[in-house]
């Protein structure tokens, strides 16, 4: 070896970026995300409005007890006090022949029938609320669901690549040539009708197993190819190629590498998924091939609401404005996040 | 020279599929690496130098078994390790360790420092679980870092204390070999002395054998007992580096060699420059014959008809060039 030919420079002279001595403990990326994420002030006003709307909904049974009634029942009969004068639930027309009800209008009252009722004469709000439980849990599970199934499929076909990735990416565009509600009605139409068995799981007719189950699938080709896509790239990361060089098993690899690098896509995904699929739910449960009667859901109101339109428009109003608040939120929210962690590390 | 050379490449070939076609015969095949024949003796630092292109990190790869390799073989201390996989490529792994050339990217951004050290020791049993902290510390020190570092994550340090962690990381294995990936290339030059240094410090006090990839015909030089020179996936020239730095006798190791700044103040250091006609061809399609003779100042009908082997001179340096003495003539060199 020959000698140095260049002065020696003492270590100390490399400019350091952090000072490593300190002895604080580092800060990670997702500490640092999070902190962007709460300087945002709409991701912040989304994010309030978000948990407003899964609180009352949560509250649901607890209003309805409230109000000591059963949303799910007909009141075709009943009577309401609205300031002190009995009106029916169900008002006879006064109008042209004199056919026909008109359902009990807005009461403006927390105390019943706040928003009027159905033409069941059942109480709207309290529906608006059980309805909002279903659609938010279908979402959620089918977003779980749709992000499970493509993060498994995106991990074996961006890692093992060749005929693996191949058979597997082809399966994936079968799914995506469909127009997602085409599939969406489609499978529905299909699968309610009648109760079948997999495995160990009975699905029953009208369970919100089926609705779950088919709009988590039919989003997964849009999740599952972004993701092959990052785990092609991580494949031939350095830091990968260092643990392959370091002898680490390829399912560790998986869990401590890829995975962890991967959940920044996956957490960008999930308002949109969410959204996604709480469209989906309420087109499917609109068009009568989602959730069943007697159960509600914002799309089936917003059905329930259709003959009403005209007299009693709040009946599919209140759903229908429901749903925009709730997206809109999961969308700016879903923004804001994927702003956070966009920037790797950088900045605040 | 031992006898056995630590890691040997024999007819080594790595090729990568352009257009992949149906039709048998009808795809593009890039080779990056061809046929190349390379050994590595134990205790010296051999420089691998060439173009972005040349194929010199393929090789690098090939060697460590990080990609596969097409055709050829690479034999480790006597043994082809070329078809090994998993469990019998295990011993393999922790001889020979691979140092990447951008230390932001070869560590993972969302694991803490002593994670990433800590996990090769778990996984290969090198250390009981008591022992690992201590020698964590141990690591740290080694490379000239402060145990407080192993708290932290990848990009709270600067691109020179990266690399210093890659160091670590490719030690805690207690390697034989290391492959260096251009690893100062993307330092700053301050900080690129300081880790070259390290280099040459850890050589001398871990007895390791080094192949140092680079372009920094400077490094090299400082760094290398023995050098080779790769030109579109074939080594042009081997031999030790004093002697193919003082007299280049391929062409192309020439060229390169007079690219290399000369403080104008120092006349006598002043070189010819030789600059070379055209660009490097395409790795896809290489000229029939050798493959510099596109480029080459002394070209000859036989160098565009026959591609020359690597043959040895008397000096004992392997030069593929029909007319080695072309340069040492150029250059007026005494004739050995």
């Amino acid at each position: 070896m020959s000698l140095p030919s260049e002065p020696v420079l003492a270590p100390a002279a490399e400019p350091a970026a952090a000072d490593p001595a300190r002895p604080a403990e580092g800060r990670g990326p997702w500490r640092t995300a999070w902190r962007r994420l709460r300087r945002n002030r709409s991701a912040m006003i989304s994010l309030a409005v978000l948990l407003a709307v899964v609180a009352l909904t949560l509250l649901a049974p607890a209003y309805a007890g409230w109000l000591g009634i059963d949303p799910f029942r007909s009141n075709l009969a009943g009577t309401w006090m609205i300031d002190g004068q009995s009106v029916p639930v169900m008002e006879p027309s006064t109008t042209g022949l004199g056919l026909g009800v008109t359902p009990i209008g807005p009461t403006w009252d927390l105390g019943g029938y706040f928003l009027g009722a159905d033409n069941q004469g059942r109480d709207v709000a309290a529906r608006l609320l059980y309805g909002g439980r279903n659609s938010l849990v279908i979402a959620g599970a089918a977003t779980v669901l749709c992000l499970m199934l493509a993060t498994l499929l995106g991990l074996v076909a961006g890692y093992m690549g060749g005929v693996v990735d191949m058979i597997l990416s082809r399966i994936l565009d079968v799914l995506w040539a469909f127009p997602v509600y085409l599939l969406a009605i489609s499978l529905s139409i299909v699968l309610l009708t009648s109760a079948f068995t997999i495995g160990p799981v009975t699905i029953t007719a009208g369970s919100l197993l089926l609705p779950i189950g088919i709009i988590g699938v039919i989003y997964v080709p849009y999740v599952a190819r972004p993701i092959r896509a990052q785990v092609l790239t991580l494949r031939q990361s350095e830091f990968v190629l260092a643990a392959i060089g370091l002898g680490l098993p390829t399912g560790r690899i998986l869990r401590k590498d890829v995975l962890p690098n991967l959940l920044p896509t996956l957490i960008v995904f999930v308002p949109i998924l969410l959204a996604l699929a709480i469209t989906t739910e309420s087109a499917l449960s609109y068009l009568s091939i989602g959730v069943q009667p007697p159960d509600a859901s914002w799309g089936t109101i917003i059905q329930d609401g259709q003959t009403l339109l005209y007299s009693r428009p709040w009946v599919a109003l209140a759903p229908g404005l429901a749903i925009v608040v709730t997206v809109l939120a999961l969308n700016v929210l879903g923004d804001a996040v994927r702003d956070a962690l966009d920037a790797r590390g950088h900045g605040r | 020279m031992t006898a056995t050379p630590l890691i040997e490449a024999r007819a080594l070939t790595r090729e990568f599929v352009l257009r992949r076609s149906w039709l048998p015969g009808s795809g593009q095949v890039l080779r990056a690496v061809d046929r190349v024949d390379l050994a590595v003796h134990k205790g010296e630092t051999l420089g691998l130098v060439g173009e972005s292109g040349s194929g010199k990190s393929t090789l690098g790869r090939c060697l460590t078994r990080l990609i596969e390799t097409t055709d050829g073989s690479v034999v480790f201390d006597g043994q082809d390790v070329t078809r090994l996989r998993a469990r019998g490529l295990r011993p393999f792994r922790r001889s020979v360790q691979m140092i990447f050339q951008d230390p932001s990217s070869s560590l993972n951004p969302r694991r803490r420092v002593g994670d990433i050290l800590s996990e090769p020791l778990a996984v290969h049993g090198i250390r009981p679980a008591r022992e690992v902290p201590g020698r964590l510390r141990e690591l740290m020190d080694l490379v000239g870092l402060p145990a407080a570092a192993l708290d932290r994550f990848p990009h709270e340090f600067s691109g020179g204390q990266r690399q210093r962690i890659g160091i670590a990381r490719a030690l805690a294995m207690e390697p034989r070999l290391i492959v260096a990936d251009e690893p100062v290339s993307a330092l700053d030059v301050s900080v690129q002395a300081q880790v070259v240094n390290l280099f040459a410090d850890l050589r001398e006090r871990l007895s390791l054998t080094y192949l140092f990839i680079a372009h920094d015909l400077g490094v090299v030089r400082q760094v290398s007992t023995r050098v080779a020179i790769m030109y579109l996936g074939s080594v042009m020239e081997t031999g030790e580096t004093d002697t193919v730095f003082d007299s280049p006798a391929h062409p192309y190791t020439e060229a390169l060699l007079s690219a290399i700044p000369v403080p104008v103040a120092d006349p006598a250091a002043r070189r010819r420059r030789i600059l070379l006609k055209g660009e490097i061809p395409n790795a896809a399609n290489p000229p029939k014959g050798c493959k510099f003779v596109t480029r080459c100042p002394y070209a000859q009908d036989v160098c565009r008809a026959q591609r020359p082997e690597l043959r040895p001179l008397t000096d004992g340096r392997l030069v593929a060039c029909h007319f080695p003495r072309a340069a040492l003539f150029a250059s007026g060199a005494v004739l050995a």
